[in-house]
């Protein structure tokens, strides 16, 4: 879809943008079109520029290089007031006007135009009404008398109210708890289709992205890193960093394109040929495992010894080798190999362990059944993508 | 020399007409006056106290200086830089003391306005002024009140003391009073005073809840 509808017409342009404060940059030579009717959704870890580059389209920020451009017009020769009232904006932190009930807070951007009131209110009722909220219970209302859902609604309705073709939202829904989060995931998806509204929004989390995006931004550090639609980025991840930023997700959507280097243990228990039994059996209690595969110097792999072996050999006395108690390894697999194959493998050969192996048999890693299971509880319970925003604080201008 | 309701009424029907003229002079003059001008000039200083650091430093230091001033020497320097006696150094002084609760209250009042609120307003396309004047001040009101609300009854107090200089006031009975010894008339200088004191902070009180917006209320 994104290459076919290259005809129609580029609401927002972003033309090598830069923005510094004092020597860091906080945008870098960033490039960005944003097509009418495009749901764009900016993500990254925080302080990677993405709230400063939705803050540039209405110059809540001022760019410090590059131009932008808002529906042909750069936005420098505008001025910033009656600019940004022809684009919605939300934020995380809702700001309704306290003092304000909930018509005259979505009805604000409409009066500020010069709208004859009787159709400010017209338009008030109509806009509760495409949330589900009743008008005449809802008008009178204050800020504080709602929800925090109740009130995201408001914020979004206040930005549709002079009815802009472009809306900007920052994190509009990740202070609201995860089932509110979702309500209104749906709503505004909902709500984008009816009024085929352009859409420029920033988050951090990546299940908010894929699920709402037509193409997601992934920044890092001021710069794009990746520009695609979902789909295309959870297929091919442009680098390590975004895939590590897609996190488990990708096993659940698409399994064969998860590759096992990502999810092997790069450091598996091994031992040598000439290894003692004692020592062997100390390194496995230590590490907590039951086989030991064996190396030789070239890390090349040559077999494998278990538990149960081992104590055989103990039992039966004398000082002996491991290499006694190897048995061959059958199967193997290779890092570029999916994880549907490496867990089909896993589960026809009963095998407790498969060794990751190059072309030469050289042991680069292993996947475990605790391997495979830590993955599952990963796609299910995807907390684990949430790493990378600890104790997120968004990096505002 | 004992007083009574009895001898406090006696006392007031010998001068009752000195009495309300004292009175209204106390509130017109030496009240409603001073706070008035005192409002007109603390809340733009407020505001504009929210905009520079420039003007915020200097204004908030003389205003607070100016409270840290004992009232009676205010007066005492006012009258020897040439205001002379009589009501004008009592209003300039008592102008001076209703100055820093308004002109903090204001200060406070919009610098509590939340940073969401004004980045909303911002965005969403209203200008400096729009913000000023349909948001913060607004919100600010509440707090902008209470400062008016304090200095007027400060102010009420203050201007007994207008009566050593020659301003008048209810001030007049307490300064005879004590001269003369005279017990009752100094109560009835200092009983409407403190009466007054708390029926201007309650109506003040009410105006203020009347004024404030319902999703403001508490």
């Amino acid at each position: 879809m994104a290459s076919s509808n290259g005809t129609s017409s580029i609401v927002v342009k972003l033309e090598r943008v830069s923005k510094v404060y004092r020597d860091r940059y906080a945008v870098r030579d960033l490039d960005l079109e944003v097509r009418e009717g495009e749901f764009v959704v900016l993500i990254g870890p925080s302080g990677c520029g993405k709230t400063t580059t939705l803050k540039m389209i209405n110059r809540l920020v001022e760019c410090t290089s590059g131009s932008i451009y808002v529906y042909g017009q750069e936005v420098h020769s505008l001025n910033p007031t009656l600019l940004r009232r022809k684009i919605g904006y939300v934020i995380q932190q809702i700001g309704l006007f306290p003092h304000l009930t909930v018509a005259q807070n979505i009805e604000l951007v409409p009066r500020l135009l010069g709208v004859p009131k009787a159709e400010r209110e017209k338009r008030v009722d109509e806009l509760l009404r495409l949330v589900g909220f009743e008008p005449s219970v809802f008008r009178g209302r204050y800020p504080r008398e709602l929800s925090g859902g109740q009130q995201q609604r408001v914020g979004v309705l206040r930005a549709l109210a002079a009815n802009p073709a472009l809306i900007l939202m920052d994190e509009p829904f990740g202070a609201l708890d995860p089932i509110t989060r979702e309500q209104l995931q749906d709503e505004l998806k909902r709500l984008k289709r009816e009024f085929r509204k352009t859409i420029v929004f920033v988050t951090h989390d990546m299940d908010e992205a894929l699920k709402l995006a037509d193409r997601i931004v992934v920044m890092r550090e001021g710069r794009a890193v990746q520009t695609s639609p979902p789909e295309e980025l959870l297929r091919n991840p442009a680098d390590d960093f975004v895939r590590e930023f897609l996190g488990a997700r990708r096993i659940l959507r698409h399994p064969q394109d998860v590759q096992v280097r990502e999810i092997m243990l790069t450091t598996p228990v091994t031992g040598t040929e000439d290894m003692g039994l004692a020592e062997a059996f100390q390194k496995m209690q230590q590490h907590r495992v039951n086989t030991l595969l064996i190396v030789d110097e070239r890390s090349v792999l040559l077999g494998i010894v278990t538990s149960g072996g081992l104590q055989k050999g103990i039992r039966e006395g004398g000082r002996r080798k491991l290499a006694e108690f190897m048995e061959p390894v059958t199967v193997t697999i290779a890092e570029g190999e999916n994880v549907l194959l490496a867990a089909r493998l896993m589960a026809e050969n009963k095998a407790g362990v498969l060794p990751v192996v190059d072309s030469r048999k050289r042991l680069k890693g292993v996947i475990t059944k605790a391997t495979l299971v830590s993955t599952m509880v990963d796609v299910l319970w995807p907390s684990g993508a949430d790493r990378i925003e600890n104790g997120c604080k968004v990096a505002r201008g | 020399m004992d007083v009574t309701l009895w001898t406090l009424w006696q006392t007031y029907l010998a001068r009752s007409d000195r009495f309300w003229a004292l009175l209204q002079q106390h509130i017109v003059v030496l009240v409603m006056l001073p706070v008035l001008l005192a409002t007109a000039v603390a809340i733009p200083l407020g505001i504009l106290s929210t905009r520079y650091r420039w003007i915020q430093i200097p204004v908030l230091a003389f205003a607070n200086l100016m409270q840290t001033v004992p009232s009676l020497a205010l007066l005492a320097v006012l009258i020897a830089i040439g205001l002379g006696i009589g009501n004008k150094p009592a209003v300039v002084a008592i102008f001076l003391y209703s100055l820093l609760p308004i002109l903090r209250n204001t200060y406070a009042g919009i610098q509590s306005v939340d940073r969401s609120i004004l980045e909303a307003a911002e965005g969403m396309g209203m200008s400096p002024w729009q913000i000023l004047t349909l948001v913060e001040l607004p919100i600010a009101f509440p707090v902008i009140m209470a400062g008016i609300r304090t200095a007027a009854v400060i102010c009420v107090g203050l201007a007994t003391l207008a009566a050593f200089i020659g301003g008048g006031g209810l001030g007049d009975f307490i300064v005879t009073g004590l001269g003369m010894a005279n017990n009752n008339l100094t109560l009835l200088g200092a009983i409407p005073a403190a009466v007054m004191a708390l029926t201007l902070d309650w109506v003040l009180g009410k105006i203020e809840f009347r004024l404030t917006p319902r999703g403001l209320r508490l």
